[in-house]
């Protein structure tokens, strides 16, 4: 599957996913710790994806988006933005409100 | 990569701007950028418009770069 089609999978699949480095519970990046701990702390379920564990998406995102870094937050598929952006929205409320548009996640066929 | 290429590169990009640049030596970058093109603007797509000026270089010689993004307005009831 070509990997944009790939990314659009992954996207509708996951109404709250996180691209990062590293896992929610081994993060190898500071932003991407900081990013999942406000995740914790919205109590959002969301789902990841390690980038490293998958070079093609990592790069193939970068264009998706528009945007060079990780992680990456996306809420119903529209990208929220990254660490910076996740910190600004929870401390003015706004990324648990947005959150809380948040479709329920899909189920396996 | 030294902070005053980058902004420079931000600078000559990003018509009307105003960037300030800084790094810890290894990899990590911090730019306060203020341009009245950000009027109406969310921060996501302000980042967008600065990550745009820096093309490939961020996530290689660029590790991480933390953002801060003003209207001249904002910049200036920031200031007082």
């Amino acid at each position: 599957m070509e990997v944009n089609e790939r990314i659009k999978k992954q996207l509708d699949t996951y109404p709250v996913l996180l691209y990062m480095k590293g896992t929610p519970d081994f993060p190898q990046c500071g932003f991407s710790a900081k990013t999942v701990g406000i995740l914790r702390a919205t109590g959002a379920k969301f789902a990841y994806v390690n980038i490293f564990e998958d070079p093609e998406v990592r790069e193939g995102l970068k264009a998706y988006s528009n945007w060079p870094t990780f992680p990456q937050l996306y809420v119903n598929g529209e990208l929220i933005g990254g660490c910076d952006i996740a910190v600004e929205l929870y401390e003015s409320g706004e990324l648990q409100q947005i959150l809380s548009t948040a479709k329920p996640v899909a189920q396996a066929q | 990569m030294d902070p005053t290429e980058i902004r420079a590169l931000i600078e000559q990009n990003l018509g009307n701007s105003k960037a300030d640049v800084h790094t810890d030596g290894q990899g990590h970058y911090e730019a306060t950028v203020v341009c009245a093109a950000f009027v109406g603007k969310r921060s996501l797509q302000r980042h967008q418009m600065v990550y745009a000026t820096l093309g490939s270089r961020v996530g290689r010689e660029i590790h991480a770069l933390a953002l801060e993004t003003f209207t001249p307005e904002e910049w200036q009831a920031r200031a007082q």
